[in-house]
């Protein structure tokens, strides 16, 4: 663990607090200018510092970096650890831009509670950072739910007609799943230490500690049976984050009511909460349990991918298909990772980062029209290309983003996903290479029946174009998409060694680990005219 | 520094232009002379640089190796195990290489879209300066994507063309996006498009796994070293390849997007669907030669699917009235030749028929839009007729492209696909791979083929500038020739359908002179194990012999569109071949219901197959989500009630009862002191008595 720039991770995390707290004392509620600037700077000013992160980070190892660590509850082993590595790092970088955008893209579309608004926008978006920062299990669980608070407010409070309905969802869910992962936490924490004899536990007898370093390094001693139960507990926590199927109908409710931002911000950051449970925890602490869950999860995620685009075809409601694109869409990044090979891995963290950037991104569009027209309905659409040309434009490039054209984003997560979950198992590849067909069938159906076609709906014949600051908030998202199409060698490099170390404990404990390699040779000495023989292993 | 050393260059030139016109030009809606310069620019340094690059090769590099130049490392995504349990690292380069087929794609791709954007210029005047602006942008990405495509030197970088190509199609059929069908069209170019990539992606996926590697020329070496990998490794990825072709290249069963994409600007048709992009399929057959030249299996799909499509198609276009649907179904047949040419092994000929088919059928699209641009819009060749007294240079040059894809030596059209038709003869004759009875029922096909174009070719061009107009006083007197921007690339096109098959690709087998040919000998070295086989199974005396049955079916052809199209100027007899067999010509008019098949199956499958799902979300997912609620709502409300009535029930009757007994002992509390002396006694009393009877 390298404790160089601990400061800086620290300040980073809890700017937005302390903005929170200022704007909660010192600013008047009626004074919405002076809100809204301050929230600005204050996720500006994180956004700028997050920025040295990128170049001081050292993509040489996967030792932790940035870390802070101290004593926090000694008598039950609690630390008070921080640290990044090279997937967290991207994260944390991805988070304070959607942070910054979040708020600009606020402005216009929130009128009422101001002050509540921004004050909780920044408190959501310390824990988000908190949960990338954190290495001690506690301290993770604590930021982990503190960001359900806020989130909670944002769409029970400035969300649409279901509002209610939809925040209770979220977070009862949520809640569900949390609770769960707290169960596996426990277990975890007291295998490593003395055991628990009620439940028939014995434990190791190390230090009591919750450090998450000091669990990968027991994780080839957790029993088999056990790191079952631990995963389930986790698998579930997780699995509702993210969502995979069939865990996913919180997430088009809590889409559709949030306001733009809260979608912007559940879309590109809070579900990678999950996928990255899954890389920080399951995967290195719980090998066996991994490998074991490795099929199923891989159904899941196919399931995910098919099932979430074919359902986005079916709305008629932007926001909704958006979201159920992203099921579809995570579906990729949980197919790659239980690919468990390197190029899946790398691919599945590409691709929150791209997810985060090209939903994100899909969301602020949408959001830019609802503002415009209190209406997200596909049918009261059609047309706008002529009166918004560089919204559709803008729109455009995110649709080809999401689709994974190449030059873009999603095309190198969507190839290197579909590469390593080919080395699992072809069939894998098969069945998610067609959830790139159908996410090109929804996106170009929903982007011609808005777009394109005659102007017929009176209401939209003088919706005006982007603003400067609704571009703006879209630029960066777009340099970002470009870039990591043309040039992602800087993200892999960073993420690289991280990645390698993952797969290192997984192997670890799994010497006997199945490539798939010997599986696709099979079918090439079978006759070649059964090429779907081996359907869903 | 060298040309060639900066062949990335090529593409990056109209890239420019494309990002000046669409983020400049279009948005502060610049003058057109600026838009169409920037883009000729772009188009035109392309054109130089790429000659340059490919001459300067030629003098100064081993021709026979591929000249890779990497420009920068693209996917680094790690190492996998591959099949025999090597290791390898996954790392895609940005690379580009320059080899024979590249030289040759290069050479006829820069040269013909820069005919087209000059060609455009004349063409779009008449729309605003936005919509000009964002034309030409798409027109120069195209550019970008296609020349990117033709130089990368691996599977994916060619896939990066490949799918921009793709793009760029769909921004340019639907560039009238106000029309539903123009969007509709392109949308279904794209998404039949991606069910191609689909196949594409999986052979990426396959070709790494069995190879290591996904360089052109890496390839080429391990198949042309056959370590180890099975045999049915290369029908696996040929066959996935081939499916991609036939997306992009439009062949049975995807073909179906094509006719609809002519909903696009002309210049696009001419450009995307008929010079360049369709043939994209074919080039990346041609260049993955290796895995095809291993697997009869694939080689046979290819021949067998490029056959069936030739004649298919060209049957369509027999019966269509739209000028540009005549010229799609057309290039959809031509395109079926190509892969009949690949998959005979002939790819040299596929690529040669290519690159005549791109001077023809430019030409004649061309021409196809200097003759609406003239009928102000009008398509449908009914309400035509008569042009070639208005139009002079369009109908000589309209003539010369259809006599050449008709086939009449010694005009491009007929050197390639004779040479197209005596490859798959021969096949046939030398039994290639034992499926030569195969092979010469392809060679018919081909040969029928040709008959049905020459006829539907002149049945275009007499309806079109033979009799007299047909389309009413007020549009004939509109009638104009276009101006030079359109008519020069004509004329250049023209010259090189005449002129164009002979100089590339001399046909001197027929004349005892082997080796005549420069396309042939110019990509030997691309063909893996070109030239191994003892070559010409076919003797000199049937080459001549073929060569007289080719053309006398496209002479029989254009007699017969003669006697139907042009002695009778009312059209009586296709007209009474029609009434009696009514079916025939409603099935051929109405492409054999192919789209209508589609929408009720596969399509409205799927949409209605999504709607069911988003059903079974909202009911049985959601609903279980939402049941469980209820369900702990309703035990909760359940266990409320318990709670009042039982636990606090039984709070309170402990209170009632302490409340009853209160107001009995209430009495005794009146607050005399004898009383409560006396009531001490009595206690005691009663407590003592208690005491001594428990003691007992």
């Amino acid at each position: 663990m390298d404790f160089q720039y601990g400061w800086l991770l620290n300040l980073i995390c809890y700017l937005p607090l302390a903005g929170a707290l200022l704007m909660m004392f010192f600013i008047n509620k009626e004074n919405a200018g002076a809100l809204k600037g301050f929230a600005t700077v204050v996720a500006g000013v994180d956004f700028v510092l997050s920025i040295p992160l990128w170049f001081l980070y050292r993509p040489d190892g996967p030792e932790f970096q940035f870390a802070t660590r101290f004593d926090w509850i000694p008598s039950v082993g609690v630390q008070y650890i921080f640290g990044v590595d090279g997937f967290a790092v991207l994260l944390i970088l991805l988070t304070t831009l959607l942070g910054f955008i979040a708020v600009y893209s606020s402005f216009t579309a929130i009128t009422e509670r101001q002050k509540e608004y921004y004050i909780f926008l920044l408190l959501l978006q310390t824990g988000m950072l908190g949960v990338f920062c954190s290495l001690d299990f506690i301290l993770f669980y604590v930021f982990w739910e503190v960001m359900l608070v806020p989130m909670y407010f944002l769409i029970g409070v400035w969300g649409g007609p279901r509002r209610l309905y939809a925040a209770i969802k979220f977070f009862l869910y949520t809640l569900v799943g949390s609770v769960l992962m707290l169960v596996g936490i426990l277990a975890l924490y007291f295998f490593n230490a003395g055991g628990l004899a009620a439940v028939g536990l014995e434990g190791l007898g190390n230090e009591a500690t919750f450090s998450i370093t000091h669990l990968y390094t027991i994780a080839t001693q957790i029993p088999p049976e056990m790191q079952f139960w631990v995963f389930l507990a986790f698998f579930v926590g997780f699995a509702i984050k993210v969502p995979m199927f069939p865990f996913h109908t919180w997430l088009p409710d809590a889409h559709v009511e949030a306001p733009t931002a809260g979608s912007v911000i559940l879309a590109a950051v809070l579900l990678k909460m999950g996928t990255y449970g899954f890389v920080r925890f399951s995967l290195p602490i719980l090998p066996d349990a991994t490998v074991e869950a490795v099929g199923w999860v891989g159904v899941l995620a196919i399931i995910a991918i098919v099932y979430g685009a074919l359902v986005a075809m079916a709305q008629k409601d932007m926001k909704k298909l958006v979201a159920y694109s992203s099921v579809s869409h995570m579906g990729f990044v949980m197919l790659g990772m239980f690919a468990l090979n390197e190029a899946g891995l790398r691919g599945s963290i590409l691709q929150m980062l791209n997810h985060g950037v090209s939903t994100g991104a899909l969301f602020l569009l949408v959001g830019i029209v609802y503002e415009r027209r209190h209406n997200r309905m596909i049918a009261e659409y059609g047309g706008i290309a002529k009166v918004m040309p560089l919204y559709a434009t803008f729109f455009m490039i995110m649709t080809m983003s999401s689709i994974g054209l190449p030059t873009l984003n999603g095309f190198i997560g969507e190839f290197t996903i579909l590469i390593g979950a080919f080395h699992h198992s072809w069939v894998w590849a098969l069945f998610g290479a067609s959830g790139i067909v159908l996410g090109a069938a929804y996106m170009l159906w929903l982007y011609q029946r808005v777009f394109f076609g005659e102007l017929t709906n009176e209401k939209n014949k003088a919706l005006p174009d982007l603003n400067l600051r609704e571009q703006w908030t879209l630029i960066p998202l777009i340099v970002v998409a470009f870039w990591i199409g043309l040039y992602p060698k800087p993200f892999f490099d960073r993420m690289a060694p991280s990645v390698d170390r993952v797969l290192e404990r997984v192997v670890a404990a799994r010497p006997d680990l199945d490539t798939g390699a010997a599986r696709v040779a099979e079918i090439a000495h079978a006759p070649a005219a059964e090429p779907a023989g081996e359907h869903g292993e | 520094m060298t040309f060639y050393d900066l062949i990335w260059l090529v593409p990056v030139f109209p890239l420019i232009g494309a990002a000046f016109n669409g983020l400049v030009s279009n948005r502060l809606g610049l003058p057109k002379t600026v838009t169409h310069t920037v883009a000729l620019l772009g188009a035109g340094a392309a054109w130089l640089w790429g000659w340059a690059a490919v001459v300067q090769w030629m003098l100064t590099e081993d021709t026979h190796r591929p000249y890779v130049v990497e420009v920068f490392s693209w996917i680094q995504g790690g190492e996998l195990a591959i099949y025999g349990g090597r290791v390898v690292p996954l790392e895609v380069a940005a690379s580009f290489q320059i080899d024979a087929l590249s030289a040759v794609m290069l050479g006829f791709v820069t040269f013909v879209g820069f005919l087209i954007h000059l060609y455009s210029v004349g063409y779009m005047h008449s729309e605003s300066d936005r919509a000009y602006a964002r034309f030409f942008s798409y027109l120069n990405l195209f550019m970008f994507a296609m020349l990117t495509l033709v130089t990368g030197s691996n599977l994916p970088v060619l896939f990066v063309g490949w799918e921009g190509v793709g793009l760029c199609s769909y921004l340019l059929i639907g560039f009238y996006f106000e029309k539903d069908w123009c969007a509709a069209a392109g949308m279904k170019a794209f998404i039949v498009n991606r069910i191609g990539d689909f196949g594409f992606l999986l052979a990426i996926f396959f070709a790494f796994f069995y190879f290591g590697t996904l360089e052109f020329a890496g390839l080429h070496e391990a198949m042309a070293a056959h370590h180890g990998v099975p045999a049915a490794a290369a029908t696996i990825i040929g066959v996935l390849l081939f499916v991609g072709a036939m997306g992009k290249s439009a062949q049975i069963p995807l073909y179906v997007w094509l006719p609809d994409a002519m909903a696009g600007p002309t210049p696009v048709s001419a450009l995307i669907h008929a010079a360049t992009m369709v043939t994209a399929g074919v080039y990346m057959v041609a260049r993955c030669n290796f895995f095809y030249q291993l697997s009869p299996t694939a080689m046979l799909t290819v021949a067998v699917v490029g056959g069936a499509t030739a004649v298919f198609s060209a049957t369509i276009g027999l019966v269509q009235n739209d000028i540009k649907k005549v010229l799609a179904y057309s290039t959809v047949s031509q395109l079926g030749y190509m892969f009949l040419a690949a998959g005979v092994g002939a790819y040299i000929a596929a690529i040669f028929h290519v690159v005549t088919h791109a001077f023809f059928k430019a030409c004649l699209f061309l021409g196809s839009g200097s003759v609406i641009h003239a009928c102000g819009g009008e398509q449908d060749m009914r309400k035509m007729g008569g042009l070639r007294k208005h139009m002079p240079t369009t109908f000589w040059t309209f003539v010369a492209a259809t006599v050449a894809i008709a086939g009449i030596p010694p005009l491009a059209g007929f050197v390639s696909k004779d040479m197209i038709l005596a490859k798959a003869f021969e096949a046939g004759l030398t039994d290639l791979n034992g499926y030569g009875t195969v092979y010469f029922l392809l060679w018919g096909l081909g040969l029928a083929g040709a008959a049905l174009t020459a006829f539907y070719m002149f049945r275009l061009v007499y309806m079109t500038f033979f009799g007299s107009f047909r389309g009413g006083e007020e549009a004939e007197h509109h009638l104009h020739e276009s101006p030079w921007t359109m008519t020069l690339p004509l004329q250049v096109l023209a010259v090189l359908s005449i002129v164009g098959g002979l100089l590339i690709g001399f046909p001197g087998q027929l004349f005892h002179l082997e080796g005549w040919s420069l396309i042939e000998r110019f990509m030997a070295p691309v063909v893996l194990g070109h030239g191994e086989h003892g070559h010409h199974a076919v003797s000199f005396a049937l080459e001549w012999g073929l060569v007289v049955v080719s053309v006398a079916a496209a002479v029989a052809g254009i007699l017969v569109a003669r006697r139907f199209y042009r002695l009778d100027p009312s059209f009586a007899k296709p007209r009474a071949l029609a009434e009696r067999f009514p079916f025939a010509y409603r099935l051929l008019l109405n492409k054999y219901w192919v789209d209508e098949l589609y929408d009720a199956t596969v399509i409205s499958g799927t949409v209605k197959g999504s709607r069911l799902l988003w059903e079974v979300d909202a009911r049985v997912v959601d609903g279980a989500v939402n049941g469980a609620a209820h369900s702990t709502v309703g035990s909760s409300f359940l266990s409320g009630v318990f709670d009042l009535k039982v636990v606090d029930g039984g709070v309170n009757l402990v209170a009632r009862i302490y409340d009853v007994a209160s107001r009995a002992f209430r009495r005794l509390q009146v607050g005399y002191a004898q009383g409560y002396a006396m009531v001490m006694v009595f206690g005691a009393a009663v407590l003592l008595g208690v005491f001594y009877l428990i003691k007992l």
